[in-house]
């Protein structure tokens, strides 16, 4: 059974909860009040990625729209300005809440497949979490070539001036192509991480079980 | 010296707003002797500067001129204006209040008679009313103030145009000689009546109110509307003068919000709905109101008054709270911005004058009483027994309209002739 059909099972047509439970900050979400400052305070200004503000997006979460909320785009098009969360007269962390849920979405595959953010943050992840560096040739590299190899090499040569330009500036290493620089203790990180990922397992089943 | 006669009999009130004028009416008229202490130059407080109540739409004036009545014909009330207390010493049956006295330079001699302003040309705040206007710096409180007595502003003392208004007095009644009174005040129980504030809406930093003159408050808004205000009652806005026929009223502007005030201050939805009735009667062919809420909270039998608002054509709901308020240059108007939570529609709406729907704080938040008393999260007395003889009454104690303060005063009263009564017993 899949991740996302065993959460189905398990909260049935109960998403509020599942958000409570699985969705880091989720439980800040039936504080809303539905005032509309946070959207109302948005600089995104909601151009056509941002489906929905985040003030809906909390509604349709009170209202069980899961589907709905986790394939939507909205969340992944949030900046993190946090003028939401300075704002918001209830105190509700919005931000993080919004990273929260496309975050869930993500583990459980139901994030838009090919939305840039998503993408991007993907590709950032697993070249860090490799060799404890970050990897700036592979990851720029990556993102040219998202929408396949024409584009990749359209991106390439559309960019090439600032390539060269960080070239001579000693600040793009081409060697990093080949494996590229690394910490000394890479499996101190991964042995971090793992242990990271039992701790959040742990904390989610507890809020669970409560 | 002020000679006041109080014992551990007495019962003391201090502020002296309606639900103070309350409290010292019910308790004198079951026979205890009262001291009403009131900080500014007349009673009657923020109900003297209200245009019309809700849900009646009758004049604060005519309730307050019964209370007047009631006090000038009570020989158990002595009544002290611009009377602060600084500290409250002692127990339950055994209080003994400072009061320190600032002083008015007028005594009892004067009959309002007005030569005094004539002959002063500086002109200060007008307090009264809000600070929209300019008065003689030697003014009568309001039209209907109690004690009927001018006042000169102690930024006039020692200076020529104190002189002229001592010359101009046929009745010798400037006393220039006045200096600030230290007194202290024996009573069994103390009525804490120090009423509220209205939230500093320049708090508010993205409503821009103080830098955008056509923001203003909902008690500036009574005032633009009252015959007796600086606009002569004319809905005219502050940047130009113009005529204010579409008007935004913004509701929980402070209140409900974490980052201001936490609690509802209850009496802003129903203050809305009754000036949108101000709009409409001074353009009743093109006034438009609009109102800002997060939800409508017409408390019990208001809810009649709302749906009435509700149905008047001339009155627009939307359900949003304002996230921001810019400017159009051209013409000084305030444009409101944000998202209408019916249907998620961002809005970018042009009024001629925004009014916000300020909360309530208590004038002396908790801490600030000179005495010990127990006070909640937003500075609020509480009704506790570790507050001995000392009970709030009004707005001191909650955020409350001009009905359920009455209703709370005339409980405090009661509870405060208790004690007194029972120090009578003890001492029988």
């Amino acid at each position: 059974m899949s991740a996302n059909a065993q959460m189905v099972a398990k909260y049935k047509n109960n998403f509020l909860k599942e958000v409570q439970e699985q969705v880091e900050m989720g439980e800040w979400v039936k504080m809303c009040m539905q005032c509309g400052v946070c959207s109302g305070s948005c600089p995104t200004n909601f151009h056509p990625g941002w489906e929905h503000p985040p003030q809906e997006i909390f509604m349709m979460i009170r209202a069980g729209k899961r589907e709905e909320v986790l394939t939507s785009p909205s969340m992944w098009m949030c900046t993190s300005c946090y003028n939401c969360i300075v704002r918001c007269p209830r105190k509700l962390p919005i931000t993080h809440i919004m990273h929260g849920l496309a975050n869930y979405a993500h583990r459980l595959g139901m994030a838009p497949k090919m939305q840039p953010t998503r993408h991007f943050a993907k590709l950032f992840w697993n070249n860090c979490v490799k060799t404890g560096r970050v990897n700036e040739l592979k990851l720029s590299m990556g993102l040219y070539f998202k929408d396949g190899f024409g584009q990749g090499i359209k991106n390439g040569m559309a960019m090439k001036d600032v390539a060269l330009g960080l070239l001579k500036a000693k600040r793009l290493n081409p060697f990093e192509m080949l494996g590229g620089h690394k910490c000394k203790d890479q499996n101190g990180i991964h042995a971090m991480l793992k242990k990271a990922r039992e701790l959040e397992e742990k904390r989610k089943a507890i809020k669970a079980a409560a | 010296m002020t000679a006041i006669v109080a014992t551990n009999e007495t019962i003391l009130v201090v502020g002296g707003g309606i639900s103070g004028m309350t409290a010292a009416l019910e308790a004198a008229e079951t026979g205890k002797q009262v001291v009403l202490l009131e900080k500014t130059a007349a009673l009657g407080g923020r109900t003297s500067q209200l245009y019309r109540y809700f849900p009646k739409m009758c004049h604060p004036v005519c309730g307050l001129e019964i209370n007047l009545r009631r006090l000038k014909s009570n020989p158990r009330i002595k009544v002290l204006t611009l009377a602060e207390v600084t500290g409250i010493a002692g127990s339950s049956g055994d209080y003994t209040a400072t009061v320190r006295i600032t002083p008015r330079y007028v005594n009892e001699n004067c009959t309002a008679c007005g030569e005094c302003a004539k002959a002063v040309s500086t002109l200060v705040d007008d307090q009264f009313n809000y600070k929209l206007g300019k008065t003689k710096a030697a003014y009568l409180p309001n039209a209907m103030a109690y004690p009927q007595r001018y006042v000169l502003d102690p930024s006039i003392i020692g200076t020529a145009e104190a002189e002229k208004a001592k010359a101009a007095c046929k009745y010798g009644a400037i006393d220039l000689g006045q200096k600030e009174e230290i007194v202290q005040i024996k009573a069994g129980a103390v009525v804490w009546a120090t009423g509220w504030q209205p939230y500093d809406a320049a708090k508010i930093q993205p409503y821009g109110y103080g830098r955008f003159k056509n923001v203003i408050t909902s008690v500036e808004f009574e005032r633009l509307a009252d015959p007796h205000g600086p606009t002569g009652g004319k809905l005219l806005r502050p940047s130009d003068g113009k005529e204010a026929k579409n008007v935004a009223f913004i509701q929980c502007a402070g209140s409900r919000d974490e980052n201001h005030l936490r609690h509802c201050s209850r009496f802003c939805c129903m203050a809305s709905l009754k000036q949108t009735h101000y709009v409409r009667e001074r353009f009743p062919e093109d006034g438009k109101s609009t109102i800002y809420y997060i939800d409508i909270r017409a408390i019990d039998r208001f809810e009649d008054f709302y749906q009435k608002v509700k149905a008047d054509s001339s009155v627009t709901f939307t359900k949003s709270k304002v996230a921001r308020i810019s400017l159009n240059e051209a013409n000084g108007n305030p444009i409101c911005h944000g998202v209408n939570t019916e249907g998620y529609h961002r809005y970018a709406n042009e009024h001629d004058l925004v009014v916000l729907a300020v909360g309530m704080e208590p004038s002396v938040k908790g801490m600030n009483i000179p005495a010990s008393v127990v006070a909640d999260s937003s500075g609020f007395i509480e009704a506790d027994p570790a507050n001995g003889g000392i009970f709030g009454a009004g707005c001191a104690t909650n955020a409350l309209d001009v009905n359920r303060s009455v209703q709370s005063a005339t409980a405090a009263a009661l509870r405060a002739v208790q004690v007194v009564n029972k120090v009578a017993r003890a001492e029988a």
